[in-house]
């Protein structure tokens, strides 16, 4: 075997524990495992990020202190904390398009769901969506690809309108800019929003709102990074 | 047959002239002509995916479908192979579900920072009217003269682009001025209007060439292109590149020179070799330039099968400072508590010309880092200046520091084996910490002692390997500056 992001060969000790049970193959040398920091520690109740100052960060105090966006957000999880090896490993992952690469957060991302959400007993999974133009462009879904991960039920229920990139715009002229999401499909059960990093929330708010409006009575998210 | 030979060891399996379509003679398209001219100057002699021609979907279609562009599959099944890179290791595709068609299938993982090659879409070829490139008088406007050996080298290099279809290796030691070398044959090829590219394993290789180059052709429509440079489009007569850009040429240039051949990663990467072999035209003029052949050319020349030609002085016509050894057994146990060695501290204190600016190579960059402190108080003991700083790859602030050196603002610069090429200062001794590490190979220590000495004005150097047991590696260099020192007396 051979890492998926290093391409170093990944030597197997065979030893009293694997030798009947193989391990899984491995995606990724040690040393690049450990490159990969799961998040841990104290955390906002809301967002999920490290924050050691109380229940929730500051920025989830701005969201839930507006009325239109109190509560449409039960709460975040996410796997990994923001560095520059993940950064880049998803960099190449999705903008590269080396879809493979997807492999090296199975394990990490399906351990972590299944710790953070089976307390929910009915809940489908939807993905966060790319628009046409975005997904012609890069071939893939992301978010679908780390939903595939996940033992649940997975519905495509919204879609995307193509817009300008988010990142040039300033906070608040994101929290204004028109929701870029429609409904499809119509959930009555609680949902759970996949996408690969909760960076500012909006993007997850929006696809809540959307659903919420339609009638969901609880949406949460699962994002594989926290910015 | 030689030349066959080593092209098919660089393409393993499969023969690009197998698959890549002969120009054809296209039916008649009511476009006017000089599009049509102007459509051959950007696409002839490339291997292109779609979104890398700015031409809208239903004029390609036309295209394609009068045989201007024929489509050709970009990875091969069973094995797969990419035909833009030539890889063939399996482990480097993979399967990915798209969305474009619908399908699971293969894409090349080792291209893919070129953008991804999938199996779902063609590489388009230019199959349409050739190109005539530009037929120039007297192009050079180079006024500088060639010493009695880099003209040996110039006459066979311009031999071999008049005859066209060959190989040569120009074996010139650092310093010998090969850029200069190359000047008259190519001066000869843009007259026969032939399309020349230069490339080079190394980005700032090519970003240092473009404006000699400019300088000495003025008239000629020159490119650079390497990894993030402005200019990517790759249409003109002279191209300067990088070897991983040429993976998006085929059978393009007539005159092919590949600089440092043995350098870093194109003896690693055999994707690079085979880019570069299939960008070449196989009439191509293949003239390559190295100071350390690696041991694969060094065979093919020794069995005479490949046409060498040694440029063993350098221009100022001085020999090339041949490096000593210094053992010392406490070499290991003070590099390792960041300490100097006591054979250093014994020759620094002591050098021939204290003034002289000094570099150290180290072989990792912990090292190089954790020296400075010790080597700034050794300066102050012995030595007025004092200004001593470390660079290594990752380095952010590498060109400023290294210009800092060349201003002589930094007295000592410790450094990783980055800076074993490329980068000349006119005036240092050398010295290597732990000459015996296997980071310094036969090929690095040559580059390394061919640091010194640059300088017509100060044309010696001392050179010296620290280390607590010889090498194979640092006694095959020493042998090897020697043997070039020899032939360069017999010449004269
Ligand atoms: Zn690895
Ligand atoms: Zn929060
Ligand atoms: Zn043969
Ligand atoms: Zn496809
Ligand atoms: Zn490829």
């Amino acid at each position: 075997m051979f890492c998926i992001w290093c391409d170093t060969e990944i030597m197997i000790e065979v030893n009293w524990n694997n030798l009947f049970y193989p391990d899984h193959p491995k995606p990724l040398c040690d040393q690049c495992e450990t490159k990969l920091d799961f998040l841990s520690g104290n955390q906002c109740t809301l967002c999920g990020r490290n924050w050691d100052f109380g229940n929730r960060c500051r920025d989830c105090a701005r969201w839930e202190k507006d009325p239109e966006w109190q509560g449409v957000l039960t709460f975040n999880r996410s796997v990994f904390s923001y560095s520059k090896a993940i950064q880049e490993m998803v960099a190449k992952w999705k903008y590269r398009g080396d879809y493979v690469l997807v492999e090296s957060f199975r394990q990490g991302f399906q351990a972590a769901f299944t710790k953070q959400f089976s307390f929910l007993e009915v809940a489908v999974i939807v993905p966060i969506p790319l628009s046409l133009e975005r997904l012609s462009e890069r071939g893939f879904n992301q978010a679908e690809a780390l939903a595939d991960f996940l033992n649940a039920t997975t519905i495509q229920a919204l879609t995307r309108i193509h817009g300008e990139k988010q990142s040039k715009k300033t906070r608040r002229e994101r929290l204004v800019s028109t929701n870029p999401f429609e409904v499809v499909t119509h959930i009555k059960t609680p949902v759970i929003l996949i996408d690969d990093i909760y960076t500012t929330g909006i993007t997850i708010r929006h696809a809540a709102k959307k659903l919420r409006d339609a009638g969901c009575p609880e949406v949460y998210s699962f994002t594989l990074i926290r910015g | 047959m030689n030349r066959n030979h080593w092209k098919m060891k660089l393409r393993g399996r499969s023969h690009v002239e197998e698959w890549l379509p002969a120009p054809t003679d296209p039916q008649q398209l009511d476009s006017p002509l000089e599009e049509i001219k102007a459509f051959a100057t950007n696409f002839s002699g490339k291997l292109l995916v779609r979104h890398e021609i700015p031409i809208d979907d239903k004029m390609l279609a036309n295209l394609v479908s009068t045989q201007f562009f024929t489509c050709i599959p970009s990875i091969t099944q069973n094995p797969h192979q990419c035909r833009r890179c030539g890889n063939q290791l399996q482990r480097l595709f993979a399967n990915i579900p798209c969305s474009k068609c619908g399908r699971t299938h293969v894409y090349c993982r080792k291209c893919i920072e070129m953008g991804r090659i999938m199996h779902c879409e063609p590489l388009y070829v230019w199959t349409g009217p050739t190109v005539n490139w530009k037929k120039y008088d007297q192009p050079c406007k180079w006024s500088g003269e060639l010493t009695a050996h880099q003209q040996q080298a110039a006459d066979q290099i311009s031999q071999l682009i008049e005859k066209g279809s060959g190989e040569l290796l120009v074996w010139a030691v650092c310093g010998a001025g090969k850029t200069e070398m190359l000047f008259p044959g190519l001066t000869r090829a843009l007259q026969q209007g032939k399309r020349i590219c230069i490339a080079t394993p190394r980005s700032d290789v090519v970003r240092e060439l473009l404006p000699r180059f400019q300088r000495a052709f003025p008239t000629v429509s020159i490119e650079a292109l390497y990894g993030g440079s402005e200019h990517k489009e790759g249409k003109s007569q002279l191209i300067l590149s990088t070897t991983h850009q040429l993976l998006r040429f085929a059978r393009a240039f007539d005159v092919m020179v590949i600089d440092e051949i043995d350098a870093f990663p194109f003896h690693h990467d055999p994707s690079l070799a085979y880019a570069t072999s299939r960008a070449a035209r196989t009439d191509a003029s293949n003239i390559y330039l190295t100071a350390t052949p690696r041991s694969n050319q060094k065979r093919r020349i020794s069995s005479q099968k490949l046409p060498t030609v040694f440029v063993p002085v350098r221009f100022h016509g001085e020999p090339l400072p041949e490096p000593t050894m210094k053992q010392s057994w406490d070499l290991r146990s003070s590099l390792k508590r960041h300490l100097l060695p006591s054979a250093f501290i014994q020759w620094f204190s002591k050098r021939s010309r204290p003034d002289r600016q000094l570099l150290i190579f180290v072989p990792t960059i912990e090292l190089a880092s954790q020296l400075v402190p010790s080597i700034q108080e050794l300066c102050s003991q012995y030595s007025t200046k004092k200004m001593v700083d470390f660079v290594h790859a990752g380095d952010t602030n590498r060109k400023k520091k290294v210009d800092a050196f060349r201003a002589k603002k930094v007295f000592v610069l410790i450094t990783t084996t980055i800076l074993e090429r490329g980068v000349t200062f006119p005036s240092v001794d050398v010295a290597i910490l732990d000459a015996g590490h296997h980071v310094f190979d036969e090929a690095a220590l040559v580059q390394i002692a061919g640091r010194a000495g640059r300088s017509p004005d100060d044309p010696t150097g001392e050179v010296v390997f620290f280390h607590n047991g010889k090498t194979d590696a640092m006694v095959h260099a020493i042998q090897s500056i020697k043997k070039m020192n020899k032939r360069g007396k017999e010449f004269n």
